[in-house]
């Protein structure tokens, strides 16, 4: 990474794996649990929380020494529902279809935890650039254990992925149901959902030792 | 930080501008925005009522509208007649269009009598009934649009939803569960209106049953599947007396 100090490309990768904002933090774990019963909702939902975290890091960042500091989760909350609710018009406008798909997520972004804890937690104290690229690392951060969650829960729950029938198909038992198997319809209700996230915190913290904390 | 922004005054100024800059933001957004987002709305009307009535570019799994630059065109090749049935008042009107089904149900509450929309149309030799439906799903609204023939047998219908969960109450919007309502019974043969209900555990999964009023529902999504079963028994009931008048 040429373009980014060592520091700075921290920012990056540190959400990513040891400071991941879903398995470590345990943020934003309402909206993981919500939509990732298919992994297009899982990717839109992503797409949408890199797009509002990167720009409204900024936006925070800029406005840091100006915010009054009694009020400054009531402007926060506001930046990013005007941001969310800006973007959503636009796509009405000029792209009708794609804003059907989103509609669902907007409240979903607005409470978006990771949001508001990003920029109380970093974008209040840093500058733009370094806000901006917290703001990247993070909402990728959370998008993949998303993806992941969403990917396992809907080839488990429903054997497809991305509406595509891999598995063959359930009713008219090709594929893999010709040999008995069975979807399992316990993948698509959110209790599943958490206990993949379990899943997925067992097996990183298994494998780096450091992340447990001591009692 | 300084001090500077703690004051009590500075955070009331403070507030008073953020909303005001906001509030005009979105005001101007919004209303500049306005007339895009009609036409938009009613163009996917028109995809709609014609999606029920089969006229789409479905592909092997997957619904698809006609797309937004002949929509119009088909409307008017396909659709031959709009009424508005008002009680026992049946009116050929070219504004049934522009009815606004969500009002005319609050119209209804307040002792009203209200207004149905009813667009006929014709593909193939054959009459296509279309309705407006709309009720409530698990989060938010849900409405669609049931194409039937003269004997009220379901000949195609749509479904949408304002915030159902995504992968869940959502798939009332995909093929496999709106393409289970083509050929269900809404009456049966001695004209008691019946409807149909998305129903768990019908043992009829792949949908060969046709006259027991009931469709296969979608796991994880009661409430929804629940929500279009009502919608369909009390929206489409208001219009049984004008199918039993066209057998008169």
């Amino acid at each position: 990474m040429g373009l980014l100090s060592k520091k700075d490309a921290v920012l990056l990768s540190d959400p990513l794996a040891d400071n991941n904002p879903i398995t470590i933090q345990v943020l934003g774990i309402c909206s993981a649990l919500a939509i990732t019963a298919e992994l297009k909702a899982s990717i839109v939902m992503a797409v949408s929380v890199l797009f509002v975290l990167g720009l409204g890091n900024v936006v925070i960042s800029l406005m840091r020494n100006i915010i009054p500091s009694k009020i400054r989760i009531i402007v926060q909350l506001i930046v990013v529902a005007t941001l969310v609710i800006i973007v959503d018009l636009v796509l009405k406008a000029f792209a009708y279809e794609l804003s059907k798909t989103l509609s669902v997520f907007v409240g979903l972004i607005i409470t978006n935890c990771i949001i508001m804890g990003r920029f109380e937690a970093f974008a209040l104290g840093n500058g733009p650039w370094r806000s901006f690229l917290d703001g990247i690392g993070n909402a990728v951060g959370y998008g993949v254990i998303l993806i992941a969650v969403g990917f396992f829960r809907e080839l488990l729950g429903s054997g497809t992925l991305l509406g595509f029938k891999v598995l063959g198909d359930s009713i008219e038992k090709t594929g893999l149901y010709a040999l008995g198997y069975e979807n399992n319809g316990f993948m698509l209700l959110s209790p599943m959902a958490l206990i993949v996230v379990g899943i997925i915190i067992w097996i990183q913290r298994s494998r780096n030792t450091s992340l447990i904390e001591e009692n | 930080m300084s001090k500077r922004t703690d004051s009590n005054s500075y955070t009331m100024i403070f507030a008073v501008i953020m909303v005001l800059v906001v509030g005009s933001l979105l005001a101007f957004f919004a209303s500049s925005l306005k007339p895009n987002i009609d036409e938009n709305k009613r163009i996917e009307k028109q995809q709609n009522i014609l999606y029920a009535m089969g006229i789409n570019e479905n592909d092997e799994s997957s619904a698809n509208f006609v797309s937004t630059d002949i929509a119009g065109t088909e409307f008017v090749k396909y659709i031959k007649k709009q009424l508005i049935i008002q009680g026992n008042k049946i009116s050929e009107d070219d504004t049934a269009f522009l009815i606004d089904v969500k009002k005319e149900q609050t119209a209804a509450k307040a002792g009203n009598e209200r207004r149905l929309p009813l667009f006929i149309g014709e593909k193939e030799g054959k009459v296509f009934y279309v309705a407006p439906i709309r009720g409530k799903g698990l989060w938010d609204a849900i409405w669609g649009y049931v194409a039937m023939d003269e004997n009220m047998i379901v000949r195609g219908a749509y479904f949408d939803h304002k915030g159902e969960t995504p992968g869940l109450g959502a798939n009332i919007t995909q093929r496999y569960f709106m393409d289970d309502f083509i050929g269900e019974h809404l009456m049966s043969a001695s004209g008691d209106f019946k409807g149909i209900t998305v129903a768990k555990g019908n043992n009829d999964p792949k949908n060969e049953e046709k006259t027991d009023y009931e469709v296969d529902a979608i796991a994880g999504a009661t409430i929804t599947g629940d929500g279009v079963s009502a919608m369909i028994k009390k929206d489409l009931a208001l219009y049984v007396p004008y199918f039993k008048s066209l057998k008169k």
